[in-house]
């Protein structure tokens, strides 16, 4: 009992290492840094480096923290001058994009220098120490870790309490343009604060690597364990941060003794239960409020050239399977169901104001709704397809009548558990799902052709009725509602069924686009739910322009013909699209659809 | 390549329109090589992918450099999956209608296996497996066009059964990642010790998500088991962070422990002064195999790449050499030639001769048994033998009901 504490409050200790970082660069900044794993990853993977020359003392390793810590500050002063500096008044899922473009950049990077394998630290002896307590043994080292916790919590307490800087930071935190009113210089304020977040995330790479190595994909499983805790907390609270810690690293510990298959979902279980309860985190305050009254553009019909562009492209997409051999047909339909997925999502975070990042959820289940039809039920496809849609709009209507009422990270964060759940089951419960070698043999009993029209029927028509929703009085209504929920409140508008009709209808034409992409591919898995099926569909639609319905089309496009050429061109592919990605945040941050028709009404 | 472009000219002079009577005569001169359309997890994969590719350039220049296969040279396209079956598919689907390949090989991940199987099942093409270990490969959702050379999970326990099962331990826990692999990894392994010895008791199991173990919390639920024997099928960087909180807390301590995949460079490495002592594992003892067969392999290959080969560079090796063999055989690059001519393809590797089994399509590779050590700081196997992999399969009758779509 005491030892399982123990093991939780080294969990805590680890996870509060991560997360203070990222939400004191979440408080000043406003920026969700996805970067934060890639910079923790680097704090393991330079520890390394400065350890392996160093004597294996504690004073040596105390050094090599301190170096560490100093490399990882420079490198967090540099990205915030050279990037996001120059998009802090960008939409905040423009900031994420930039900074997972950083993250795909720092993979190739680390695998470049340090080479693929695994690497880890010898421990010198005074690093393998354990003490005695009640007959068993624990680790000195974890107790080192633990002890970092409260000796963290307070030095950064005092700073944030004590000194000018803090003083400052907290102004900004609460009030961004109250404080440069009074002639602050934020620039300063805002390198300072991410330099110290990036040596925070430094810290705790080098503290990873005693118990254990750096490698290749400690980013991204550290980058949503952060996620989880700072959710919880409360975006940009530290002491909510702490006690998030605490109760996380609690829960793993034990849960591991009681519930040992399901250690992947309690934590987001937690999350979704925690947000539920209390919207703001458990420590949270409502964000200022950023964001309202933005005028956007109104959406009008499109202008009769690009109409006419549609209709041309619709025939030539049309009679493509007179022309084209069966590779390009399947190139095409991933595309038109990229553009289905896409454009769902476009409803949801562009009009719908509902930001998410975990969109592959609805994709997801409608797949696995389609291959279980087959297989279990042994559905012909004129079955499975609305199966596939069914589920996902009713799952999607279950989810959104607790989230809709939640806003911007929150939401986005949420969506965000709720796929990593969905991803959990499919690759955890083997019986039904497969596991991770999915559900093979599903294939639609066509023929190429016959499935490709009905694909582009599908889609296209999806498509262009999700348009014509936009353009109902529907779609109006639920405009209003994002851009001010009080006044269209006030004229009887009831937000809240609104945003809840937008969510299971995106929900819906997503499950649709995953059924057919089931069919489509022969089989299911659960990369399909996974994060980066998320994170595709999101850069779609802001590469082609949040604010543009053409824009998700467009953008479907576009990166599904940049994703599949970059892979066969080169080995870094990731850096090559993590760098694009940068560039097009900082050249267009309106998308490239907002780059082609500049000023007209879309 | 001028040459060739110019023999070829010669011989459309030449031969007239007796030529576009008979396009065979192109095809029987030979001098177009045979294509092969390579898949892999090159980004994701990097620690595993990166050696392998390594073994099968030299697999192919030594190939080539002796003639080529059926007097035509060997050619690989080499196409990385991302680690996403989806994409393995789609690139399986250039390659085939493109590139005009005449046979597919690769895959590391158990899911991009199946998927490029069922691929290859849809568009009758031959598929190749080298490295993915799930059973359904060969079993379940076997099919005649897939061949599959690494040993199974299956395999790999059942190697370890034999072991475990001379052990006086009758408490045994397990831990294993939560996925497909380490699932099936305990099933066979609890099933096979259990048909051996009635008398042994799984007393707890510990399934961390892959890539995201605790180890702390782990190892703290196992000791409270009070188990004689641990069944261990972590491997990298969980496996890692195990061994370390382990070796801390004195979990291996008067205890058995058996461990699949350990005993391979690309695990145990990371491990260096830390690998436990004693652990039953099965492996590559790439420092201490004197056979000729791997001395040639080894010594090439330090030559070439200036550093020692892992298991996956083996795989990649032989996964070239068995597929040469396999055209050999078969006489020519039609698909369903070939399928008739890899069934019970014999083929040289590093570890020795083996050949695929008609029945369902597993190569007779094995693998290496022994015990880990620690030599100059560094984990090495000790004590190891080669099993060959046709010993530990089930009966031909049990592979059957296994393999609902036996050829």
């Amino acid at each position: 009992m005491l030892i399982t504490a123990l093991n939780g409050l080294a969990a805590a200790a680890t996870l509060f290492l991560l997360a203070s970082g990222l939400t004191v660069i979440f408080g000043a900044t406003r920026i969700v840094n996805f970067a934060h794993g890639s910079l923790y990853m680097l704090g393991a993977y330079l520890g390394w480096s400065i350890l392996a020359r160093l004597p294996h003392t504690p004073w040596g390793f105390a050094l090599g923290a301190v170096a560490t810590m100093a490399a990882l500050a420079l490198f967090g002063a540099l990205l915030e001058i050279g990037l996001l500096r120059r998009i802090y008044r960008a939409p905040e899922l423009f900031q994420l994009l930039a900074t997972f473009g950083v993250v795909l950049m720092v993979q190739d990077v680390v695998q470049h220098l340090w080479g693929p394998a695994e690497l880890s630290l010898p421990r010198p002896p005074w690093l393998r120490g354990f003490v005695l307590l009640g007959g068993a043994r624990y680790p000195r080292f974890d107790l080192i870790v633990i002890a970092v916790f409260p000796v963290l919590l307070g030095a950064l307490w005092l700073g944030f309490t004590r000194t000018r800087w803090g003083v400052l930071v907290r102004a900004a935190t609460q009030d961004r343009d109250m404080l440069a009113a009074l002639g602050v210089d934020q620039r300063l304020l805002f390198t300072s604060v991410f330099a110290l977040g990036a040596a925070l995330a430094g810290l705790a790479g080098i503290l990873a690597l005693p118990d254990g190595s750096a490698d290749l994909t400690m980013d991204l499983s550290a980058v949503t364990d952060a996620f989880v805790v700072v959710v919880v907390g409360g975006l940009g609270s530290l002491s909510g941060a702490a006690l998030a810690s605490l109760l996380l690293g609690m829960l793993q510990s034990f849960g591991v003794l009681w519930l040992p298959r399901a250690s992947l979902v309690l934590a987001f279980a937690a999350m979704a239960m925690v947000l539920a309860l209390r919207p703001n985190g458990l420590l949270g305050r409502p964000l200022a409020g950023r964001g309202v009254g933005e005028v956007v553009a109104f959406i009008r019909p499109a202008p009769r050239a690009l109409r006419l562009a549609g209709w041309f492209a619709l025939g030539a997409a049309a009679c493509a399977p007179l022309i084209l051999g069966p590779y390009a047909l399947s190139v095409l339909m991933e595309m038109l169901i990229a553009m289905l997925f896409a454009a769902s999502l476009h409803l949801m975070m562009g009009p719908g104001g509902m930001p998410s990042f975990g969109h592959a959820a609805w994709f997801g289940i409608g797949a696995y709704a389609a291959a279980l039809a087959v297989h279990a039920l042994a559905a012909p496809l004129p079955l499975a397809l609305p199966a596939a849609v069914l589920l996902a709009a009713f799952a999607a209507a279950a989810f959104g009548w607790f989230v809709v009422r939640l806003s911007g990270v929150y939401l986005a964060m949420l969506t965000l558990a709720f796929a990593q759940i969905c991803w959990a089951i499919a690759f955890q419960w083997g019986d039904v799902t497969g596991g991770d070698n999915g559900i093979l043999g599903v294939w639609p009993g066509l023929g190429v052709r016959g499935f490709y029209w009905l694909v582009l029927a599908l889609c296209a028509g999806g498509t262009l009725l999700l348009r014509r929703v936009l353009a109902a009085p529907f779609g109006h209504a639920l405009r209003a509602s994002r851009d001010s929920s009080l006044r269209a409140e006030a004229i009887g508008l009831d937000t809240g069924r609104l945003r809840l009709a937008a969510f299971t209808l995106a929900g819906a034409a997503a499950g649709l686009a995953g059924g057919l992409y089931a069919f489509a591919e022969g089989s299911v898995f659960p990369t399909y739910i996974s994060l980066q099926r998320s994170v595709d569909a999101l850069l779609m639609v802001l590469l082609g322009g949040v604010q543009t319905i053409s824009g998700p089309i467009l953008g479907a496009f576009a990166y599904t013909g940049l994703y599949d050429t970059l892979l066969s061109l080169t080995d870094y592919w990731r850096f090559v699209l993590g760098a694009m990605i940068i560039v097009l945040v900082l050249a267009f941050p309106q998308g490239l659809a907002g780059v082609r028709l500049p000023g007209a009404a879309r | 390549m001028s040459s060739m472009a110019r023999i070829t000219r010669r011989g459309l002079l030449a031969g007239g329109t007796a030529l576009l009577a008979a396009p065979a005569i192109l095809r029987a001169q030979g001098e177009q090589p045979i294509r092969i359309g390579e898949i892999n997890s090159y980004s994701a994969v990097p620690a595993f992918t990166l050696p392998y590719r390594n073994g099968w350039q030299l697999a192919v220049a030594h190939i080539n450099a002796a003639g080529g296969v059926l007097g035509r040279k060997l050619e690989v396209l080499s196409r990385d999956d991302a680690g996403k079956p989806q994409d393995a598919v789609r690139l399986a689907g250039e390659l085939v209608d493109s590139d005009h390949v005449d046979l597919l090989a690769g895959g590391f991940l158990s899911n991009v296996g199946l998927a490029l199987s069922d691929f290859s099942k849809q568009h009758q093409k031959l598929y190749i497996a080298g490295e993915p270990l799930t059973d359904a490969l060969v079993w379940q959702d076997g099919q005649p066009f897939c061949f599959r050379l690494r040993p199974s999970t299956y395999v790999q326990a059942a190697m370890l059964v034999e072991e475990a099962a001379k052990l006086p331990a009758k408490r045994w826990v397990s831990v294993a990642p939560n996925y497909e692999y380490g699932q099936s990894a305990v099933k066979w392994f609890q099933q096979l010790l259990k048909a051996k010895r009635p008398d042994v008791e799984f007393v707890a199991a510990q399934w961390p998500a892959l890539g995201h173990i605790d180890a702390a919390a782990v190892a703290g639920a196992l000791e409270a088991a009070k188990p004689e024997a641990i069944y261990n099928v972590l491997f990298g960087a969980d496996l890692t962070n195990f061994v370390r909180q382990g070796n801390t807390r004195g979990l291996f301590e008067q205890r058995a422990v058996v461990s699949v995949l350990t005993g391979e460079p690309d695990y145990l490495d990371p491990l260096g002064e830390e690998t436990p002592e004693g652990w039953i594992v099965t492996g590559y003892p790439w420092n201490s195999l004197k056979t000729p067969e791997h001395m040639k392999f080894l010594d090439a290959y330090q030559a070439k790449f200036n550093t020692h080969p892992m298991m996956g560079s083996v795989v990649g090796y032989t996964l070239l050499q068995s597929i040469a063999a396999g055209i050999a055989r078969a006489g020519g690059t039609a698909t369903a030639k070939m399928v008739e001519g890899f069934s019970g393809a014999g083929f040289a590797s590093p570890f020795g001769a083996a050949s695929y089994r008609p029945i369902d399509h597993q190569s007779t590779l094995g693998t290496f048994v022994g015990k880990l050590a620690l030599k100059d700081g560094k984990g090495v196997m000790v004590d190891w033998r080669y099993v060959d992999g046709a010993g530990v399969m089930p009966s031909n009758a049990e592979v059957a009901k296994l393999r609902p779509n036996t050829p």
